[in-house]
């Protein structure tokens, strides 16, 4: 009886700590084994020089981040999505729930994680970031964007901002009282900045702002006492182009002597907010800045190198949104498993019924999107801790190394694994069959908030110039070598495991073809101007399938080490050993297609003039 | 006043257990483990008290291998001063529990002890009152409500018919029920602290216990799935069933 008991009253228990609602659990063995076995994560500690700061330490606070995004964060998600934001009297008043929990976020300090200590951060590794934001964006993505700008905002006063500016608005946003908002684009300066026309004109010791802007992710709301916008404006005598744009801080509402908050509105405010296909919840605000005059701005830093700015910031920013695409997937397989193992659709010989997921189709849809999940966190994390190698060099070679690296992968991240996103978000819908058309089950709106991804923080198409253009053809091609080098070395440590060998020829051959398309590009973009444009995506595709298949090789030879020692739970290793040749069988083959287009050229896809469309 | 909590590692509230291929145990190799729900709310209630300005110093003990000081660290994150491991090689059963804790209850001599009613693993519910009879102290179970009122802990007990609360002279034990408290979640800046809060590590030996063995754990099964329902055509045959196939009347 008092086992019956127990049983009911941790049902209970669980119910009252929200987990039969939250549907999203953290997948903490999966990141256990990237942090510890393909990030080396220790041993990047230990070389850093960093005390106290380990896996395990990484593992306990991510248990606690979970604790708060699966029980808190995550039931909001479908609220949010249907409910959405409204604005009313020029004030937007986000989703039900969400400012709760938006303070409880606060008051466990998360928003200080990776901020400097000087202004209430606890200054951890990047990677530490990474994996806790995957937490919030995998909970609830439209919520997870908040914090996301915060954070953007935080570092561009950070590392541009002078002291004064820092010590005014760095301790309330790292502490989570403020929020930050990015104030890019304008109804004709989308992708092309340059055509930036919001004013900025000197008065005393700051600046009156005036200007209309569009697409600003959580432009305004009520959970905090004050917004800060960060803000790109041009001088009076400002030159024309990306050369004559400035940085400013414009809050919400004006501060104090002592720099506090108090209640006389800037001029600055909401005036619309968009209807969108997905992250409902995240209010995309038209912001007017200065419809009474102007609103008080501060600059940061010098004057017309706003844009530059924002471009140091634009590696985080991008593989954070990469990391986005992994979440939703994360999201969207934990939804469609669920559904594939409940789902009785076939009948036994005795009459009996059985789940959906002993049809080999749907076996084909969850590995699929099991096998390019662990792809994909490996390579976003890795990626990371790029960023934690450069910061924590001994030598300026080798943090220029590491930062080389840095700068290729992020188009890569940001590119494949929000196009991947794609795929997996469709067949997360796709097992659910007519179900996952249906808006109750969760899945449609996984696939819907997926859609983003691939268009903001700089488009696919973006993503694939960056990569062929400044990150290859500019340095002739020099960190795609050593980054194939790099994983041609792996190829033959597979050689080392007689059950792995046939990854090893695979591997050995995908490198070939990376060295391929990469002299392909460096040959034929002298000759047609059109060359790199045209093959960039299906470049930058084939580049991220390639990394995918060296994150699933080293995830294989950990995983052979370890049943080879008998250490640990075996289980866990075999299916990650599957896994990988899932991956080789099914993902790797598209670079053949990649090949294949990119050899194509440009000529079918220019040679068409345009009044022919 | 200092307040003594009991924490216990055990597997996570959220993961399905699976018992051993040779029936002997439930297999724990590589399953996530957590802090026994009832031990996060005793613990709860302990920083609830100081910080009510109640107590001064909220001590946390476990027993069991190294990897409990994990819950020993969420505890001090959560907000307790310092922690105490007697680290044994196995979970021991708990009457040698029990006297351990007595030894510690010895030397820390805290005016309130909290425990969780029961280990949502072994569910035996039986630590708490082992721990009172051997240190002769009054003994509050089940507890929904912990007040301090003089010199004596009023303890609001969940029992069969209602609530029932008592009044107990300190040193007291409390064992916490449910819906004592709403635990918080460790913020990031205590878990950072508890980093560096004193974690002391005994051994049975220097305590002067000697671990006996009263029980025998003889086989684990997992529970029997759950089949379809029926129907039945009459009462007769519902009473027929009852009596003859499940055997409960």
């Amino acid at each position: 009886m008092q086992g019956l008991i127990a049983l009911l009253e941790q049902r209970v228990l669980k119910k009252f700590k929200g987990s039969f609602m939250s549907e999203y659990n953290h997948p903490y063995k999966d990141v256990d084994f990237v942090i510890k076995e393909i990030v080396e994560f220790d041993s990047f500690c230990q070389n850093a020089g960093l005390e106290d700061i380990n896996s395990e330490f990484a593992s306990v606070i991510l248990n606690e981040a979970a604790k708060l995004g699966s029980e808190v964060i995550a039931p909001l998600n479908t609220t949010g999505d249907s409910q959405g934001s409204s604005l009313k009297d020029n004030k937007v008043q986000q989703a039900d729930g969400f400012s709760e929990a938006y303070q409880q976020y606060m008051e466990n300090g998360w928003s200080s994680l990776t901020a400097e200590e000087e202004f209430g951060g606890q200054n951890l590794p990047n990677l530490f970031g990474t994996a806790i934001n995957e937490v919030w964006q995998s909970a609830n993505l439209a919520f997870s964007l908040c914090p996301m700008l915060t954070q953007g905002a935080i570092s561009a006063i950070k590392h541009h901002g002078s002291d004064s500016l820092k010590q005014t608005w760095l301790p309330n946003m790292i502490g989570g009282q403020w929020t930050g908002t990015m104030n890019l684009t304008e109804p004709d300066a989308g992708t092309d900045l340059a055509a930036i026309k919001t004013k900025a004109v000197p008065n005393d010791d700051h600046y009156l702002i005036s200007g209309q802007k569009i697409f600003i992710t959580w432009g305004d709301h009520q959970m905090t006492e004050n917004v800060v916008h960060l803000v790109l404006a041009r001088l009076p005598d400002a030159p024309a182009g990306v050369k004559g744009i400035s940085l400013f801080v414009v809050p919400k509402f004006l501060l104090d002597e002592q720099g506090n908050t108090t209640s006389q509105l800037n001029d600055v405010h909401c005036t619309a907010l968009e209807h969108k296909l997905g992250i409902h919840a995240s209010p995309t605000c038209s912001m007017s800045f200065g419809d009474n005059g102007g609103a008080i701005g501060y600059i940061v830093g010098e004057a017309h190198k706003g844009l530059s700015y924002m471009f140091t910031m634009m590696n985080h920013a991008r593989q954070d949104v990469g990391l986005q695409g992994l979440a939703i997937s994360e999201r969207s397989y934990q939804q469609a498993l669920e559904y594939a193992k409940e789902r009785l659709q076939g009948t036994n010989k005795d009459g009996s019924r059985f789940s959906i997921i002993k049809f080999p189709d749907v076996r084909r849809m969850l590995m699929q999107m099991k096998a390019s999940i662990e792809a994909m966190r490996a390579l976003a994390y890795v990626a990371s801790n790029e960023t934690d190698k450069s910061r924590y060099a001994k030598t300026a070679e080798d943090k220029a190394k590491h930062f080389s690296r840095v700068e290729l992968y992020t188009p890569i991240v940001k590119g494949w694994l929000t196009e991947l996103a794609q795929e997996i978000t469709y067949l997360g819908t796709q097992i659910n069959g007519g179900m996952g058309f249906i808006e109750e089950t969760g899945s449609a709106q996984h696939y819907r908030d997926a859609r983003i991804l691939t268009i903001y923080e700089g488009t696919t198409g973006i993503q694939a110039l960056d990569l062929v253009g400044r990150k290859t053809l500019f340095d002739k091609g020099e960190q795609l070598t050593q980054l194939l080098s790099e994983i041609e070395q792996t190829s033959v440590d597979l050689k080392q495991y007689p059950q792995l060998t046939q990854l090893a020829v695979s591997l050995e051959n995908a490198v070939k073809t990376g060295q391929e398309a990469r002299s392909w590009l460096l040959d034929n973009a002298q000759t047609d101007k059109s060359a790199a444009g045209s093959v960039s995506v299906n470049f930058m595709m084939m580049f991220g399938y390639i990394c995918g298949a060296w994150m699933m090789a080293k995830s294989a030879i950990k995983s052979q080490q370890k049943i080879d020692s008998g250490e640990g739970e075996s289980e866990f290793f075999k299916a990650k050993l599957v896994t990988a040749q899932f991956y080789f069988d099914h993902l790797l083959p598209r670079i053949q297609t990649n090949m294949a287009i990119i050899q194509a050229g440009s000529d079918s896809i220019m040679s068409l003039p345009e009044d022919q469309f | 006043m200092k307040i003594l909590v009991t924490v216990k590692r055990v597997i996570d509230y959220n993961v399905k257990a699976r018992v051993k291929a040779d029936n002997s145990d439930v297999d724990l190799a590589n399953t996530k483990m957590a802090l026994n729900p009832f031990c996060e709310i005793a613990v709860e209630e302990a920083i609830r008290l100081k910080e009510s300005g109640a107590a001064t110093e909220v001590v946390v003990v476990s027993i069991g291998p190294k990897a409990c000081q994990e819950q020993i660290r969420t505890s001090l994150a959560l907000g307790a001063d310092r922690g105490i491991q007697i680290e044994t090689d196995t979970m021991p059963e708990s009457l040698n529990v029990a006297k351990l804790l007595a030894k510690v209850v010895e030397v820390e001599q805290p005016g309130l002890i909290i425990m969780g009613k029961q280990a949502i693993d072994s569910d035996n519910n039986q630590t708490g009152q082992m721990l009172a009879a051997l240190l002769d102290i009054p003994q509050g179970t089940f507890a929904s409500k912990v007040e301090l009122v003089d010199e004596k802990v009023h303890v609001t007990r969940e029992v069969d018919g209602g609530l029932q609360t008592v009044a107990l002279n300190m040193p007291a034990i409390v064992t916490t029920d449910l819906r004592l408290n709403e635990p918080r979640y460790a913020s990031l800046p205590n878990i950072m602290k508890a980093k560096r809060k004193p974690l002391a590590v005994q051994t049975p030996e220097d305590l002067g216990v000697q671990m006996k063995t009263h029980t025998q754990l003889v086989k684990v099964e997992a529970p029997t799935e759950r089949k379809a329902g029926i129907k039945v055509n009459s009462i007769e045959e519902l009473i027929e069933k009852l009596q003859n196939e499940a055997k409960v009347i």
